[in-house]
């Protein structure tokens, strides 16, 4: 590991002078992912910044009537709230079906939306990967990994997302709000926190690096089933191979692009009165990427469309 | 030497009148593992503040370093030392042996410029602390000169050559017996690479007193890393001092020391002080050994009835290119089923990948996800319930050499098994079982894993407080080993728990030959147990020749052993007593096991029958375990507990070899795909639901004086074969290409246009 200083910020106001005054800072929450990557070296930041200790883990009700989640409410907190589980249970059971209990215990709502991906060539310093090391290439273009994206990948990066809570969020419309050192507060769709990889996959999101998550805002639940769903070899402690999840008549599917990915076109097929599996497939049109991983695709999110129409929420 | 016939008399383990033979007694260690505070090797306590070094591996499979500076690391914070290859040491030639009945030759670390497999160690860094030492590394400035390197199996296999001193073992006339067979089954099963994946990782502490080094390290046998040391470093193996205490899983990937036991040993020396050395969790994927890949072509050949006439097993696996390992797939079907016509073999590919060796049952765990699928498919194909198939070829002698079987309940643990998992609950056409979304199905598979005994010594101690103290440089890898050494102890000298200690893995102890190969039980514990004879022997002849004893002047060989006493009629006297008249230390004996002379005329097995029920998702091709029942003949339980666990734990393996577990080389780098637990997917909580397991009563008198086998590795055969044929009878798909991903088995639902 690098040395590093380590600062730990007293309010909101001191967390962002002190990201303002070291350019290569990171914030650190639960450090459930930061600290994994800086262990290998991934991460090299020269400073950080300890915001775990700043008072925004409550979960208020808004006036829109939907629900406001503070950027340091657990992912164990949120997943266990009554009010997340019997009018978002698709952000519970998303929640719930990701990392361990321990690892939920300490990572943050900001945390988890920041978290890095887990492509075994970005995990591996050896290998050359564009997201790591700039113009380094991406190996896992020909390479053996299963989990590469469908949708938005570029000829620099084709590595996924590894949030399972953030599917949830972009289904259920969810808004980010930041703040920056001049004092700037900004809202902007979870769906689009995330940048497409493009030329610079290096850059994870569109946030600045003195711009720190303060919540994150669910409006009001859509009516209709909600419906999680999350394909894996194993049954726990494993990214997806895709997830989907369905909240009335909206669709998200994870783990096919590095940010949460808003189906739009099964949406507007669904709209126009398709069937499930045409509203599937009409995604899949512009997705690249193997035959099975889109068939996968196709045969989750059209299976939990039908199962969000019977009302349910496996 | 002794034979079978001595072992067959009763015994005070076989009489087990205290009832500690076979009792479901907790870990011995349990409660310091699970509080924290056994010492692993790499916490053990220090004479003086230990340095901490850092092992830098290489990035190309083959080649060789052109150029490697170290100076700016060791000039690096906290930095004490680094090495290369240009300033390491001098250590012995690589297999060099001064003392020619060493188990283990030198094993130099960064022995020259060639590099032999990405992950090798290249370089070396000690510093005041485990950060620093690992800061350092991005200081070191190598320069390789690549050269083409073999990586890829699949593409070798075609080419593959014999195995170094084997020669297929064909009975009969297999071609001909197969080719008039009524029915057959010809299909190529394929296990991939997996790795052993222990929670704790390879690991040092080393210290030096004057010419002598003192070494706690993770290791499965105690004689074996002590003498791989001392021919490394050039010196007597009695300069040498191993303990090995505590080890958080071995699976055979600790049956050898590595570069952090002879790099720890160095640096101490080289600095004056103590050093800890620790693999990475990457260097545990890239820098140890790991289960070859292995490709294995099954025929069957059977007339109508299911009788089998033809059997064919040959496996084509990998090793390095400089380190031949084999991994036996074939070898176990030679002793299971029935048939006059037989082939099994193996041939090999070397590569220049990492070495491979010895892991969880080698031979058997990859080589029965074939055999006992095909036998699956040839009871499908007959129209036949595989358990029937199964008994139609059950054998009367071994099938591979005539002998008899010292006892063989293979039969009853299929009856046993299906009789409580409900296999007559099974629907035989594949795919007719839904639930919800799930197809569900059930499957079956034999298991069958040799059973040894090897030569072993142990010593005890009576002392005059009336504890009797095992010790044996022996291991206890996480298996129980502390526990049934004193259950054996105690039950042998009439001694209860509480009066029994166990220290074990220590090179200056009475040596055994350590954790491997499910010996372990057997072996240690029969030398535990005549030791224990010895010491009954000898506490006997000491009360009949000592005047203030009350058994003095009566016939030692009519004495008995009790409660803590030794006893003759209405006399009695504690041993406890009867060792503080000895001296201040006590009574020390030493004794030992060796195999009988006859051991090898009998087929020697332990056996068993899995039972699977899976679900498979119609959706997205995955599967998940629903339940599963496994029932097992293994001799003369110890613990009862132990062992269920010791099987249990062997059938979660074989769980993930059968739906996860797999890891790849990336054929344009040299690289292991998966370097992390995150990655390489052993089995979690969530995947075993329901899974239990019964030991049948056994005792077998040929294997050892105790009646004895080992359970170690039996769980994991045939336990993936079971799943895979659920698979197949949930969904009606044959895959044969492990592990059951849901790409692969999606895939094959497509195919079936499902």
């Amino acid at each position: 590991m690098k040395p590093f200083a380590f600062e730990r910020a007293r309010n909101v106001d001191h967390a962002l002078s002190l990201a303002a005054a070291a350019p290569g800072a990171r914030f650190l929450a639960g450090g459930t992912n930061l600290l994994d990557l800086m262990k290998l070296e991934i991460e090299q930041p020269d400073t950080l910044i300890d915001v775990g200790r700043l008072p925004l883990a409550d979960i208020s009700e808004t006036a829109g009537g939907g629900l406001r989640i503070g950027a340091l409410a657990t992912n164990s907190v949120v997943a266990s709230d009554p009010r997340i589980r019997s009018r978002y249970p698709v952000l519970a059971r998303a929640i719930l079906s990701g990392a361990s209990v321990q690892l939920r215990n300490k990572a943050s709502m900001g945390g988890n939306l920041m978290q890095r991906t887990r492509c075994s060539y970005f995990m591996d310093p050896a290998m050359p990967c564009n997201k790591r090391l700039p113009g380094s290439g991406c190996s896992a273009m020909g390479g053996l990994s299963q989990a590469t994206a469908l949708f938005g990948a570029s000829e620099f990066c084709a590595a996924v997302s590894a949030s399972d809570m953030s599917v949830a969020l972009a289904v259920l419309d969810a808004e980010v709000e930041t703040v920056r050192a001049d004092g700037s507060v900004r809202r902007r769709p979870v769906e689009t926190l995330h940048r497409l990889p493009g030329d610079a996959p290096q850059v994870d999101t569109d946030l600045a690096p003195d711009e720190l998550i303060l919540a994150v805002e669910l409006p009001p639940p859509p009516s209709g089933g909600q419906v999680w769903r999350k394909v894996r070899a194993r049954a726990s402690y494993i990214g997806a191979l895709a997830s989907v999840a369905v909240a009335g008549d909206r669709v998200a599917l994870g783990a096919v692009a590095a940010r949460p990915w808003r189906a739009r076109a099964t949406e507007a097929a669904l709209a126009g009165g398709a069937a499930p599996s045409e509203a599937a497939e009409a995604e899949l049109a512009s997705a690249s990427g193997e035959v099975g991983r889109k068939s996968l695709v196709r045969r989750l999110a059209s299976d939990a469309i039908q199962e969000s129409r019977k009302g349910g929420r496996s | 030497m002794s034979t079978v016939r001595d072992w067959a008399a009763p015994n005070p383990i076989t009489e087990n009148r205290s009832g500690l033979i076979g009792k479901p007694v907790d870990r011995y260690e349990g409660r310091l593992k699970v509080t924290g505070t056994a010492p692993y090797a790499f916490e053990v306590e220090t004479p003086s503040t230990p340095l901490y070094g850092h092992i830098v591996s290489a990035t190309i499979p083959r080649g060789r370093i052109a150029a490697i500076d170290v100076s700016q690391a060791a000039s690096a914070a906290g930095v004490v030392l680094a090495w290369s290859h240009l300033d390491v040491p001098v250590q012995a030639q690589r297999g060099a042996k001064l003392n020619p009945r060493s188990q283990r030759g030198s094993n130099p670390a960064l022995g020259s410029d060639r590099v032999e497999h990405y992950g090798q160690s290249v370089a070396f860094i000690l510093a005041d602390t485990p950060e620093n030492a690992r800061a350092a590394e991005s200081r070191i400035r190598i320069t390789y000169e690549a050269s083409d390197a073999d990586l890829d199996f699949g593409s070798f296999i075609d080419s593959a050559g014999p195995a170094p001193g084997e020669e297929d073992a064909r009975i009969g006339d297999f071609e001909a017996g197969y080719s008039a067979s009524e029915v057959t089954v010809d299909a190529t099963w394929f296990s991939p690479l997996q790795n052993h994946a222990q929670m704790e990782p390879c690991a040092t502490t080393a210290w030096w007193e004057g010419d002598k080094v003192v070494v706690h390290t993770s290791i499965q046998m105690v004689k074996g890393g002590q003498h791989a040391l001392a021919e490394t470093l050039g010196i007597p193996s009695d300069r040498v001092h191993l303990l090995t205490r505590y080890i958080g899983g071995g699976f055979g990937g600790k049956g050898q020391s590595y570069d952090d036991l002879t790099l720890a040993a160095l640096a101490a020396r080289e600095s004056g002080r103590p050093v800890r050395v620790a693999y990475t969790r990457r260097q545990m994927f890239q820098a140890t050994i790991h289960r070859p890949a292995v490709q294995m072509r099954v025929r069957l050949g059977a007339d109508k009835t299911g009788r089998l006439n033809a059997m064919a097993l040959e496996a084509v696996t990998h090793c390095a290119r400089n380190a031949p390992f084999v991994e036996h797939a074939a070898n176990f079907a030679r002793n299971l089923y029935a048939a006059p016509h037989r082939l099994t073999g193996h041939r090999l590919v070397r590569l220049d990948i990492p070495h491979a060796g010895a892991m969880r049952a080698p031979g058997e765990a990859p080589g029965m996800l074939s055999l006992e699928c095909a036998m699956d498919e040839l009871a499908d194909r007959l129209g036949m319930d595989p358990i029937a198939l199964r008994i139609r070829n059950e054998p009367e002698v071994d099938p591979d050499n005539a002998k008899p079987f010292s006892v063989r309940q293979l039969v009853r643990c299929m009856q046993e098994g299906a009789q409580q998992f409900g296999w007559d609950r099974r629907n035989p056409t594949p795919g007719a079982v839904r639930d919800g979304r799930w197809y569900v199905g059930m499957g079956m598979a034999t298991a069958i894993r040799g059973n040894f005994l090897l030569p072993a010594k142990a010593g005890l101690r009576l002392t005059g407080d009336g504890l009797a103290t095992l010790t044996q440089g022996m291991t206890d890898i996480g298996t129980g080993t502390y526990t049934i050494l004193a259950q054996i102890t105690g039950e042998t000298l009439g001694l209860p728990l509480d009066q029994v200690r166990v220290e074990l893995g220590d090179s200056n102890m009475p040596p055994a030959p350590g954790s491997g190969g499910q010996f372990g039980a057997a072996t240690a514990g029969s030398a535990a147990f005549e030791t224990g004879m010895v010491m009954r022997r000898r506490l006997a002849e000491l009360a009949a020749g000592d005047p203030r004893s009350p058994l003095y002047g009566e016939d030692p060989m009519l004495m008995d052993f009790a409660n803590g006493n030794i006893v003759l009629g209405n006399r009695s006297e504690s041993l406890a007593a009867l060792a503080s008249r000895a001296g201040p230390d006590g009574v020390y004996v030493e004794g030992s096991i060796s195999p009988a002379a006859d051991a090898r005329d009998w087929s020697q097995h332990t056996y068993g029958a899995q039972f699977a029920e899976v679900g498979v998702d119609s959706v997205t091709g995955e599967v998940r375990l629903r339940r599963m029942f496994g029932v097992f003949a293994a001799g003369r339980i110890l613990n009862a507990k132990l062992a269920k666990s010791q099987i249990t734990g062997g059938m979660i393996w074989g769980v993930g070899a059968a739906l996860t577990e797999s890891n790849a080389v990336d054929p344009r780098y040299g690289s292991f795909l998966h370097q992390d637990l995150g990655g390489y997917l052993a089995p979690v909580h969530a995947d075993i639901v329901n899974l239990d397991a019964v030991l049948l009563d056994e005792a077998d008198d040929k294997a050892n004086p105790m009646g004895i086998k080992g359970v170690g590795e039996l769980g994991i055969c045939g336990s993936g074969a079971a799943i895979a044929n659920a698979v197949y009878n949930a969904c009606g798909v044959r895959l044969r290409d492990y592990p059951l991903t849901p790409d692969k088995v999606l895939a094959a639902l497509e195919a079936k246009g499902l």
